[in-house]
């Protein structure tokens, strides 16, 4: 009976000792804050190797795109405390620096001699500083990302339909360089039987919700001549959003989406292009470079059967790029902040920028991205070199949800609902703007 | 047993807390039983309400807490009701409620006059017609989007096997002119059902003998329909009509479900514009101001409406 006891007495100190052993070790877990998605995965299984150098446990907090923006700007806002790291939006920038929910990361990256010189410089504009092009930083790059296009390599390959495509248009299918090469692509698909399937010419963004169409429109819109605001004169947005080069723009985006975008294709956003291309329907696809591991490694449309270009060129000869991705930022309202330092120092280092790549993220970082054996490490490699080397991004500023909103609604009832003209369009993206910059107290 | 129940309680009382309790007047004690409830109300109903109308005259935006709040006046309400867009999202929503109440009306008050005939198996129908009704609007806003789909949706296909027009040109909820419709065909689907078993409560409370009286005056059934059935069962339909219009007046999950607002602006009924401003614009201090004009246009008419369904019921 003592005996017995002693050692239900000896289980339970046993058990309550774990149970305070564990929850010392949660108490230093970090939780790190981000979008569900592919390179989100590929973080997990990076983070592991951070766990075991410094102990520090890692948890995740992974939220769908369509409720990424709502769900962690709601935490910023009330100051939560879920979230010790978060890779944020890159047009979050502004206003998290703005309303203080960021650490400003310049005298740690001095201290640990972390130099933003040894990142891709768009990236380091795009994700890090605010405001732009001044050394203020607020996250390290952490996701490098941009738009581009995949297309159905076996498709255009096809000799039949070289023949004919040359024939009808006089030059030979492959890659389009220019938007109107694109168009004549999409045309020529549309509606086409192949392997006894219709398939149809692109899948482009045409989402109404959170930010769709808008990273799709501005995509074309900047190879076309569309500017933000006169660059002499901030903010002043007349005669540069609405200039006749951005009409034509918009008109090419609506023109595309008329001809050549699958039936029902009136809220695709990455998710449901992803799906367009994968199920065969489309011979081309719009969409951010995170997509491609993914696209590659698939059985159906994957391996030889997929190829990978560029924004193509505008009518001037113009080449831009809607940039994605994200920078890690340190959380103001985290208790643990010299630990979430820990994890951007480590995050920063060569070899787990290396490996960071190798599993499906895109690293920002000099020393990968130049090394020689990049291009050919995969097969979309060369091509999200080229995309990041033309990037622009939308607005930054801390206003930049309300500034979102106007282009999202504009855009959609132009190009999807075919409301006014693409000039009443842009006309009315200026007067939004102006009055989001007025409430602002910037005009 | 009841009585030595209490017995025992009151003397396992306490004499202090008795002495205290005893000293409570019977207002005394009521008040100190409702007032949890009514500090709760005030608190998550009465206090938000007076803040949104305090917040309506500012500049406030929740997304940024440390900026100063600046007194506008009534510049919200004159920017909203001079807004086009508001207007337009106005219209979408006047339009929605219209067609769904006028269908879900027509319609379940014909399904409840055809269940009230008592009809073999009427029990069964009954509730396979009461079905749409007992499901969650998401998994009817997300099998009805599969269902639409123009490549692989039943919907087209049905259409298309009607009318011989391609599934693939059937584009409910990417057309302009049919996405209001594919919500409305939803929500009268879904709905149709919830007014059906009003009318037939109300149906079901004429009384037998009245139509027995009028058999006995040779009346007609068209005639009975027309001067007992309907004239009766009225207050119930005012109702259902009732429910049913301050329900879709905010309705929001079905249109985000389905369209989004899209395509355009098509569907952006005002709770969905609300929502923008409010929780993706943060215009916290504007979306206040047209949450209160919707609130008072919602009350408004409610109480005109209720003062015409009380005048019903005394006729």
């Amino acid at each position: 009976m003592k005996s017995t006891m002693k050692l239900t007495l000896g289980l339970a100190s046993a058990m309550l000792a774990s149970t305070a052993v564990s929850n010392v070790a949660h108490a230093e877990d970090l939780t790190l804050c981000w979008a569900a998605w592919d390179p989100a995965n590929a973080l997990v299984e990076l983070s592991k190797d951070f766990t075991k150098e410094t102990g520090i446990g890692m948890k995740f907090e992974f939220v769908p795109w369509t409720n990424y923006a709502d769900r962690f700007l709601n935490e910023l806002n009330s100051h939560g405390k879920l979230c010790d790291l978060i890779i944020g939006d890159s047009q979050w920038i502004g206003g998290s620096a703005e309303n203080g929910h960021y650490v400003k990361l310049n005298d740690f990256f001095d201290k640990e001699k972390i130099s933003m010189d040894d990142f891709v410089p768009a990236t380091v504009v795009g994700y890090s500083e605010w405001p732009k092009n001044t050394p203020n930083y607020w996250a390290l790059p952490a996701m490098g990302d941009v738009v581009g296009w995949t297309y159905r390599k076996d498709w255009f390959s096809k000799p039949e339909l070289q023949k004919e495509f040359k024939e009808k248009y006089g030059w030979d299918l492959g890659p389009p360089a220019t938007f109107d090469q694109l168009k004549q692509i999409a045309e020529f698909f549309q509606k086409r039987e192949i392997d006894g399937k219709t398939v149809y010419g692109a899948s482009i963004y045409t989402e109404r919700g959170s930010e769709g169409i808008t990273m799709g429109a501005m995509d074309v819109l900047y190879s076309f001549g569309f500017q933000y605001e006169n660059p002499k004169k901030p903010y002043e947005m007349e005669g540069f959003v609405n200039s006749e080069k951005s009409v034509k723009g918009l008109e090419f985006y609506k023109a595309l989406y008329d001809c050549c975008t699958p039936p029902g294709a009136s809220n695709s956003y990455m998710g449901e292009g992803v799906d367009a291309f994968k199920s065969g329907q489309v011979a081309m696809h719009m969409n951010f470079a995170f997509t491609w591991p993914g696209l590659q490694k698939d059985e159906n449309v994957g391996g030889d059967k997929i190829g990978y270009f560029a924004n193509p060129k505008g009518p001037d000869g113009d080449q831009f790029a809607q940039l994605g991705g994200q920078g890690i930022s340190v959380v103001s309202y985290s208790d643990k902040q010299e630990s979430a330092l820990k994890y951007i120092k480590w995050f920063a280092n060569k070899d787990v920028q290396a490996k960071w790549w190798s599993l499906g993220g895109f690293s920002c970082l000099n020393a990968v991205v130049k090394d020689p054996k990049f291009p050919a490490s995969q097969p979309y490699a060369q091509t999200f070199l080229d995309s990041m080397a033309i990037v622009k991004d939308f607005w930054a500023e801390p206003s930049y949800a309300p500034l979102l909103q106007a282009s999202q609604k504009r855009f959609h009832d132009y190009v999807v609902a075919g409301q006014g003209s693409a000039k009443d369009a842009l006309d009315g993206l200026v007067k939004d703007w102006t009055q989001v910059f007025q409430d602002d107290g910037k005009m | 047993m009841l009585n030595r129940t209490a017995d025992n309680v009151a003397r396992a009382t306490p004499e202090p807390l008795a002495r205290r309790v005893r000293g409570i007047s019977d207002k005394g004690l009521a008040w100190l039983f409702i007032s949890p409830t009514i500090l709760l109300l005030l608190a998550i109903n009465i206090f938000p309400l007076f803040w949104a109308i305090y917040l309506s005259f500012t500049n406030f935006r929740a997304n940024r807490p440390n900026e100063v709040v600046k007194n506008l006046g009534l510049a919200n309400y004159k920017r909203i009701l001079t807004d086009q867009d508001i207007w337009i999202a106005m219209q979408t929503t006047a339009h929605f409620v219209f067609w769904t109440i006028l269908l879900q009306t027509v319609i379940g008050f014909t399904l409840a006059w055809l269940i009230d005939r008592k009809f073999r198996g009427h029990a069964f129908w009954t509730t396979i017609i009461l079905v749409p009704m007992m499901l969650s609007p998401a998994v009817v806003g997300n099998f009805w989007r599969f269902l639409y789909e123009p490549q692989i949706g039943l919907f087209s296909y049905v259409i298309s096997f009607v009318t011989g027009i391609p599934p693939t040109n059937v584009q409910m909820l990417s057309n302009v002119d049919l996405a209001p419709w594919s919500i409305i065909i939803v929500d009268t689907w879904m709905w149709t059902p919830y007014v059906m078993l009003i009318c037939l409560a109300g149906l079901r409370s004429i009384p037998e003998y009245i139509y027995e009286a009028a058999e006995v005056d040779r009346a007609s059934n068209w005639r009975q329909f027309w001067s007992i059935t309907l004239p009766m069962a009225l207050p119930f339909i005012m109702l259902a009509v009732l429910f049913r219009g301050i329900e879709n007046f905010k309705m929001f999950d079905m249109v985000n479900l389905l369209t989004g607002g899209g395509p355009g602006s098509t569907t952006e009924v005002a709770s969905i514009t609300l929502k923008r401003q409010a929780f993706e614009s943060w215009r916290t201090g504007y979306s206040s101001a047209f949450a209160i004009i919707l609130f008072v246009a919602v009350f408004g008419l409610a109480n005109i409406y209720v003062k015409a369904l009380n005048k019903v019921k005394q006729r």
